[in-house]
């Protein structure tokens, strides 16, 4: 219970803030905030001891239980790592941003509400074991990024990327509630512990391919994998603490949680391995690729966070290998071990290189590379860290980049040696790209950190006189640099407090405890194939970043046409478009278009019901003989209808309507209705009479007599509205199912009712409820005759309100 | 030029009384026979606008100072009353009760709430009938 209420902690101080703002506002809002990452840090790191034990702890708090939806708190290896990165860097990069955003100028009231409500979302989705929670936190996390990318919403590119955001994470949000729905269906629970016991009966279920693609829809979409990763470069218009906490260390990295916590589920497919490794690897060389292309520094940081990304995805897909591979490969076994070491050294190095990032804009005013460099003597301490971070990102030594990128090397190179699902022959291909990729991260780490810090120095093109950023800002980035140096020194602690419990949460079906992840990480391990791998990276790495001015033109060939950023603009201005003119064809604003729309509709859907459905049926039992009087007016009937139709003159239509009415009275005079006999010739008269007031203030210029244009389409569809309700009403009188009540009204008339006329009783006593409402109807009816004809505005002033 | 429709209006006061006592028979009738509120309403309103169609608004409106909206109005509040009423007794809305007296001079007489539920009925229908046809006949 309390467990839950940790995940919402953030949230409710969210309520405290704008008041926090409002009435203290010679302190920094920030100061405030900062306490609340702190304190949840504090509090998660206490489970370290015994969830690295193997240990779980769960919490329930039920929401609609009649419906089976609780708010369950499960934390294990995997979801308490998740939650110290989103607390342990979310303190951070609070701190980072109290000196970054300045308390006068901005709107801190808004940004720290968004941010807490985002650190709420993200925990939640983390620890949620109930799969309708896991997604409204999840549709949270997709709403507070897209208030934090639109932050300074009178900005262009800002609206344009919360929007691009927003339209993706969210679409894939709704993919993975479907996902979400199928495998409820399949296995008769939402929660996602009794789902993974329960996989083995799941993998042969006809829904599981739907949901299993669904899911991995919206984990690609929010991790910003090919080629869904479109909207990252775009939310880098957010401020910095934004990018560096949502799009480097926590967001994006949901949809990793998402395809980490589903592997027992889904790995023993083949679809899943080829998927989430195919797209892995491919999502790392594209980020890996175009982030050289990039001028701004958060461009590059954010196509370079793309490929990691990708890097950890490939490798959660190559862990899902190891539940087929029954030990033959041991090194296999590194790839889960690697996805979630590299995913915290990305977290540390990343996050980093995002505080520099900001820094440099803040002093020096732009993030250009172009315009900067030089800036080495100027700002040492951000050049130390930028540079560890760098390196590390490159997968140099003695950072911690450089082990998780062995063991990446380790679990590509194990996948060619499988014998299944094409791995024979495709998977040669995992190495190759890694290496090509692994160069052009070299390439961008390098191209980052010494485009901005060395070269020269070009102080006319900065609006700022750079200087090095106060000691606040750089407290947390220095601190991420340290930890980035450290886990180097000390990966076995990190790998059995942290990485161990997490790999046993992925990998079930291989390990029973942490303990037994039989995995030893080092520094150095003998001359293997990946050492070598990585002397060949960084050889030609270097060598391509010194001739970087003789290649980087070749980018700019690339043609803009082809580009899935130019693919997503034309989607959505061809949807605009599209949708529109469609819209603009059927919805004419012509009564007369929306009335063939209506009737054609109704008479395709009741005539082809009669058929389908074999209801209709002819049978003459019961009907009454037809006598001359009868003949002689449905005559006159007819004759009155088609001068209605045919005729010329308008009062001639009026003068033929007013036949039909009074021939309809007669009808009712021989089928013995007197009371709607009376009734219908009074209305009739009424009615004609008010049509020939209709008929004589028509205005004179559009009076032509003329007769009613013929149109097939109009006839067609008259005809057919005809012939339905022919059709219906034999079918109707044909077969009747119950006997009628009116022998009840008979019988009962005088000696309930004390009447003897039963039309009228049954109008006011059986049922007067309705003749209540009738006359309501009436009163209403003259109320607004008489509201049209006395309140209209005089015509020549009151046209316009605003006079 | 005056228009002299001297017949028109001699007719009219012989004619509309007969119109006025037909309508309050078939009012009376309806509970037994072809008749009701609706005709008899009807009826009565088709009486008032032959006098406006012979005389003019205003003088019309001298002899009979009635407020036609407020006739209609009126005629829903019976209507809604009775309804209501049925509610005190402890019986379901709208519930109709019925009785028969022997009177001292009529003999045997049936007395019923229908009637007036009737009475609204009709009363609505006049009021509204002639107010739709006064007020467009007022408009320009």
């Amino acid at each position: 219970m309390l467990q839950v209420l940790y995940i919402f902690i953030p949230m409710l101080v969210a309520i405290l803030v704008p008041l926090l703002y409002k009435r203290m506002n010679n302190i920094h809002t920030g100061w405030f905030v900062l306490a609340v990452p702190v304190t949840l840090a504090v509090i998660y790191t206490t489970y370290i001891a015994q969830v690295s034990k193997g240990e779980v702890f769960t919490a329930e708090l039920p929401w609609i239980p009649s419906l089976d939806i609780s708010i369950i708190s499960y934390l294990d290896g995997l979801s308490l790592l998740f939650s110290l990165l989103i607390t342990g860097i979310g303190s951070l990069v609070v701190l980072y941003s109290i000196f970054y955003l300045d308390k006068h100028k901005e709107k801190l009231h808004n940004f720290y509400v968004y941010l807490l409500l985002f650190m709420s979302a993200m925990l939640g989705v983390v620890q949620s074991d109930h799969l309708i929670t896991l997604y409204f936190f999840w549709e949270l996390t997709s709403i507070s990024s897209f208030l934090l990318i639109g932050y300074w919403y009178n900005r262009d590119a800002s609206r344009f990327g919360a929007l691009k955001s927003m339209m993706i994470t969210v679409g894939g949000g709704l993919m993975m509630l479907g996902g979400f729905v199928l495998l409820y269906l399949m296995g008769g629970t939402y929660s996602i512990r009794e789902l993974i016991v329960m996989a083995p009966n799941l993998v042969d279920q006809p829904l599981f391919t739907w949901s299993l693609v669904l899911l991995l829809l919206g984990a690609f979409t929010k991790s910003a994998q090919f080629p869904f990763y479109i909207w990252l470069p775009d939310a880098m218009e957010a401020p910095t603490p934004v990018s560096a906490y949502l799009h480097s260390a926590t967001m994006v990295k949901a949809g990793i949680y998402l395809v980490a916590r589903f592997t027992p589920i889904f790995a023993a497919s083949e679809l899943w391995v080829w998927l989430v490794t195919g797209v892995g690897i491919l999502t790392l060389f594209w980020g890996s690729f175009f982030a050289v292309k990039q001028t701004d520094l958060k461009g590059i940081l954010a196509f370079s966070t793309v490929s990691q990304l990708g890097l950890i995805m490939s490798l959660l897909g190559a862990s899902a290998v190891a539940f087929h591979a029954n030990g033959s490969v041991d090194t296999i076994k590194f790839a889960a071990f690697a996805a979630i070491f590299h995913l915290i050294n990305h977290a540390t190095f990343k996050g980093s290189l995002f505080m520099i990032a900001g820094i440099v804009d803040h002093e020096t005013g732009t993030r250009d590379i172009r315009k900067l460099g030089g800036l080495m003597s100027i700002m040492p301490i951000s050049f130390t860290v930028a540079a560890i971070g760098s390196l590390s990102m490159a997968g140099l030594p003695p950072f911690n980049g450089f082990l998780s990128k062995e063991m990446f090397l380790t679990a590509m190179l194990a996948l060619q040696k499988f014998e299944f699902f094409g791995f024979e022959t495709w998977g040669a291909l995992f190495p190759i790209v890694a290496w090509i990729a692994s160069i052009f991260t070299f390439i961008y780490s390098f191209y980052f950190v010494f485009r901005t810090f060395n070269g020269n120095y070009k102080p006319e093109q900065l609006t700022h006189k750079p200087h090095e950023a106060p000691i606040g800002m750089l407290i947390s980035p220095i601190l991420l640099a340290a930890l980035v140096v450290t886990i180097f020194f000390i990966p076995n602690f990190i790998g059995n407090t942290f990485v161990k419990p997490a790999v046993q949460a992925i990998q079930p079906f291989l390990y029973d405890s942490p303990q037994a992840v039989d995995i030893h990480v080092s520094a150095w391990h003998g001359i293997t194939p990946e050492l070598l791998m990585t002397v060949g990276i960084i050889i030609v790495g270097v060598l391509l970043f010194v001739a970087l001015p003789k290649w980087q033109g070749m980018y700019q060939r690339f043609p803009q046409a082809l580009t899935l950023n130019n693919a997503y603009d034309k989607i959505m201005q061809g949807l605009d478009v599209g949708l529109n003119r469609i819209s603009r064809r059927y919805m004419t604003g012509s009564m007369r278009h929306y009335l063939l729309y209506m009737f054609s509709g109704i008479t395709i859907i009741v005539i082809g019901s009669l058929f389908v459905k074999d209801a209709f049926s002819i049978s003459f039992q019961g009907a009454s003989p037809i006598n001359l009087y009868e003949i002689i007016l449905i005559v006159v009937l007819l004759i009155g209808t088609a001068i209605t139709i045919l005729a010329k003159s308008r009062l001639t239509a009026i003068i033929g309507l007013g036949t039909v009415g009074y021939t309809v009275a007669l009808f009712f005079v021989i089928f013995n209705a007197p009371d709607l006999a009376l009734t219908q010739l009074v209305i009739e008269t009424i009615s004609v009479a008010l049509f020939l007031l209709a008929f004589y203030h028509l205005p004179k210029l559009g009076k032509r007599e003329e007769r009613m244009r013929f149109q097939l389409n109009r006839a067609i569809v008259s005809i057919a509205v005809g012939v339905m309700v022919t059709l219906v009403a034999l079918s109707a009188h044909s077969q009747k199912l119950i006997p009628s009540i009116a022998k009840y009204y008979e019988e009962t008339v005088y000696s309930l009712a004390g009447g003897g006329n039963i039309v009228n009783v049954i109008l006011v006593d059986y049922r007067g409820f309705d003749t209540l409402f009738e006359i309501t109807v009436l009163g209403i009816a003259g109320m607004a005759i008489l509201a049209m004809i006395k309140l209209r505005m005089n015509r020549k002033e009151n046209t316009h309100e605003n006079k | 030029m005056k228009i002299n429709d001297v017949i028109l209006r001699t007719i009219t006061k012989v004619v509309v009384f007969i119109i006025l006592t037909l309508g309050v028979y078939l009012f009376f009738a309806g509970h037994h026979a072809p008749g009701g509120g609706f005709i008899g309403g009807l009826v009565l309103a088709s009486g008032v606008v032959l006098l406006y169609l012979a005389y003019d608004i205003e003088t019309v409106h001298k002899g009979m100072p009635f407020d036609f909206k407020k006739v209609a109005a009126l005629g829903v509040l019976l209507a809604t009353g009775t309804a209501i009423g049925s509610l005190f007794f402890d019986v379901p809305f709208l519930t109709q009760a019925h009785t028969y007296i022997d009177a001292p001079i009529f003999g045997k007489m049936g007395f019923s709430t229908v009637t007036i539920f009737e009475a609204g009925v009709a009363l609505t229908v006049v009021g509204v009938v002639v107010t739709i046809i006064l007020s467009i006949s007022e408009d320009e």
